[in-house]
């Protein structure tokens, strides 16, 4: 079925918004914010779409979903037909549709967008994904070729699930090994639940395995094999690094070390990871104060602060030294944020814990500050003003100001390059200094999305087999030897 | 999962397990931990690996029943399973010739402490053995450490066995009888550990201890085991867990360990009553 609506009617249709938990209500779980849309309200949206000639919102995708494809196909209502569209692309759907920064992406060049608001094509994404994930209607895809190939994934995060399904797909065999006890690295440690469901995770997973991907856990990999042990004693052929950032950045001001003050890491995986929300029938304990300060402005502050509200903090505040124009978080998360009663101090930097007899946090010195000129990342700098310190009384601090890759492999791998932030060096490939070892994700860019860690995954997967079909690797080698 | 392929009681409250791992066992060296989960609702605790057997595949841990945790897992019998056993993690024991060395064993330290002074042993180290503990009943590996000390001083806090004493009071006196001591590792509770640094620091001795924050996932991914080591923050269990005594500090570990302090006792009594309506079924 083709549009019937002419594009100036399809211009009148407001943009179709999910239905979403109030927020009164939401502070008080961990369940979703936002149901995503129905079907009556996605086939709304999918009519807004003008199907242009020149699709300019699939070179805004990092993966370069077929956009107007799976529209259209909505339309038709054909929903597992649009999410097989989207697959093609990106074998995670259901989790993209959540946490994709559609507003940078996709939505941003959406020519509807120019005059009116772009299409929801975040939204109508998660909508197909979610009804196939409720009407059981996903059947993995046949894998007609062999390779007798084996690929180790290292991490389990959005980059190596990716770069496993891609490889799966053509054929390889592949296995990821995984440090921690469960699969999903940053999108089950990191993200809370009100955003993405662990189940959803699962389910995702869940297909991945299908497409006959092996999963190790709790295998740290640098300390249980060494990647090279991978390679020469596991007869893998090649490897996707795909760690992350796991490493969390501090301020460095005193007071750091008062017991109550937590890493974003530290404090989201005790909640998400080893579930201390539900202390003490887990064993994993957590300690929120009625007043509770997360410093920094990207998407974990916004998680964590969050998540601290949702454990009964009274008072929740986001301590950030910009404005918030150069806050990094998703506009998405900032407006849920605000509207759960979080408070916002900008152009305010933290410069000393105070403590209590106890060693407990009982308040946070901060310093107010003004925008100055523009730095390095093009953001205006802030710079203190002269008295304006004032104390805030606090029991729990969490700093959210970055993290940097976990060193561990790259310390325990000769001739792997790595750059002087600690993020693995990789060419326009996703191939590092050793031509059998791939990488991407935070591990390359220190800190970016979940879709890019995607993109690279992908990119890889595809360069992997590029490479495994052109070089004569050690196994070949030795057979042809023994010939 | 990881199998339990033995377990031995040490003491009331001490026990040793010995846990199918092979790839651990292979790779592990003095000095290293594991991360264990013990079931679904678990939490992840660090533990030292006291021994392992690369050819049989295992690993054998060391525990002491204080909390919920390791209660849990000293409930555990042979065939049992432990849901997650992760490692070797932490920086290995640099292990060379240093001469004579001095290795001491606070409690359940002990276990930490032995396989150091294995290594040591086996790299051509005169190795002289202080092992202490409460009371006589609390001294465990006696006589595995015997086998490898070129010397073996015992204490007990109460003089149930060995010197009355504690561990440091031996060590002041080796130093002081005038003998040449080129290290020092001291591994037990986190008071004497500090202690023993005291003792050494005037004559300059390097000491080293492992410590025992509060820790997570074990990799250097939460933070939650910083310590203050020269002024500067380490992460226990990526940058550890060993440390140079003399920069530790100490006072601000014992503070940072003492932060779910009411809530351990919460889960703790909960196990114990649950235990306990247990046994009243039967």
């Amino acid at each position: 079925m083709t549009n019937p609506l002419k594009p100036s009617e399809r211009m009148k249709i407001p943009r179709q918004h999910s239905i979403e938990q109030s927020a009164e209500d939401r502070i008080k779980n961990f369940f979703e914010v936002s149901f995503g849309l129905n079907e009556e309200l996605a086939l709304i949206e999918a009519k807004r779409c003008l199907e242009c000639k020149n699709p300019v919102c699939i070179e805004g995708c990092p993966v370069r979903i077929d956009i107007p494809g799976f529209i259209k196909l909505i339309l038709e209502k054909d929903y597992v037909g649009a999410v097989n569209k989207i697959r093609e692309a990106n074998y995670l759907p259901a989790i993209c549709g959540r946490v994709c920064p559609q507003e940078d992406q996709c939505e941003i060049v959406c020519l509807l967008g120019k005059k009116h608001e772009p299409v929801a094509i975040g939204k109508l994404e998660r909508f197909v994904a979610d009804y196939e994930m409720a009407n059981n209607l996903f059947q993995t895809p046949p894998i007609t070729n062999h390779i007798d190939k084996k690929v180790a994934i290292v991490g389990s995060g959005p980059a190596g699930l990716t770069c496993a399904a891609e490889l799966a797909k053509m054929g390889y065999k592949v296995i990821i090994f995984e440090a921690l006890h469960s699969t999903g690295g940053v999108l089950r440690y990191g993200i809370p639940e009100f955003r993405l469901p662990k189940k959803i995770l699962d389910i995702e997973v869940d297909r991945i395995k299908k497409l006959g991907v092996e999963i190790y856990t709790n295998f740290v990999v640098g300390r249980t094999a060494t990647l090279d042990e991978l390679l020469d004693e596991w007869g893998f052929d090649a490897v996707f690094l795909g760690t992350g950032a796991g490493t969390p950045n501090f301020m460095g001001i005193p007071g750091e070390n008062l017991s109550g003050v937590y890493s974003a890491n530290e404090f989201l995986t005790r909640v998400n990871f080893m579930r201390a929300y539900a202390f003490p029938e887990t064993d994993t304990p957590i300690k929120i104060g009625k007043q509770i300060a997360v410093i920094g402005g990207g998407n974990t502050a916004m998680d964590a602060v969050r998540t601290a509200k949702r454990l009964g903090a009274e008072r929740a505040y986001l301590i950030y030294r910009r404005s918030r124009t150069e806050m990094p978080a998703r506009l998405e998360e900032v407006m849920h944020a605000e509207e759960e009663g979080i408070e916002f101090l900008m152009l305010t930097n933290p410069i000393r814990i105070i403590g209590d007899d106890f060693n407990w946090v009982k308040a946070i010195e901060c310093q107010r500050m003004e925008l100055g000129e523009p730095d390095e990342s093009g953001r205006r700098k802030p710079v203190p003003i002269q008295g304006s310190e004032f104390v805030l009384e606090v029991q729990t601090v969490i700093e959210a100001i970055g993290q940097k890759p976990n060193p561990i492999i790259q310390s325990t791998t000769p001739g792997l390059e790595v750059s002087k932030k600690g993020t693995v060096v990789v060419d326009g490939v996703q191939q590092t200094s050793r031509p059998n070892v791939f990488a991407g994700g935070d591990l390359t860019r220190g800190g970016a999305t979940v879709i890019l860690a995607m993109r690279d995954g992908k990119l890889a997967a595809e360069a992997i087999h590029k490479y495994l079909q052109t070089v004569e690797t050690k196994k070949e080698a030795m057979i042809t030897n023994k010939k | 999962m990881y199998k339990i392929v033995n377990k031995q009681q040490l003491s009331d409250i001490i026990t040793k397990f010995v846990i199918e791992a092979p790839l651990i066992a292979k790779k592990r060296k003095a000095g290293n931990f594991v991360i264990i989960r013990v079931n679904e609702n678990g939490e992840r605790i660090p533990i030292t690996i006291a021994d392992a057997d690369p050819q049989k595949g295992t690993v054998t841990i060391i525990v002491q029943a204080v909390g919920k945790t390791t209660k849990l897992l000293c409930s555990l019998n042979e065939g049992d399973y432990i849901l997650d056993f992760v490692g070797p993690l932490g920086e290995p024991t640099p292990i060379q010739n240093y001469g004579t060395v001095v290795c001491i064993g606070g409690g359940v330290g002990t276990a930490e402490v032995y396989p150091i002074a294995k290594a040591l042993k086996g790299a051509g180290n005169e190795v002289i053995g202080i092992i202490g503990a409460r009371s006589k009943d609390l001294i465990i590996l006696e006589n595995e450490m015997r086998e490898i000390c070129d010397q073996l001083y015992i204490t007990t806090d109460d003089g149930s066995y060995g010197r009355k004493g504690f561990v440091s009071d031996q060590l002041r006196d080796l130093i002081e009888s005038g003998i040449k001591i080129d290290g020092v590792y001291a591994i037990g509770p986190i008071p004497m550990m500090k202690v023993c640094a005291e003792v050494t620091r005037p004559y300059k001795i390097k000491t080293y201890v492992s410590l025992n924050p509060i820790m997570v996932d074990g990799t250097g991914m939460c933070g939650g085991c910083r310590v203050t080591v020269g002024g500067k923050m380490k992460f226990a269990c990526v940058d550890g867990p060993e440390f140079d005594a003399h920069e530790v500090d100490f006072d601000e570990l014992i503070m940072r360990n003492r932060t779910y302090i009411d809530l351990e006792k919460i889960s703790d009594q909960l196990y114990e009553n649950h235990v306990c309506k247990l046994a009243g079924v039967k």
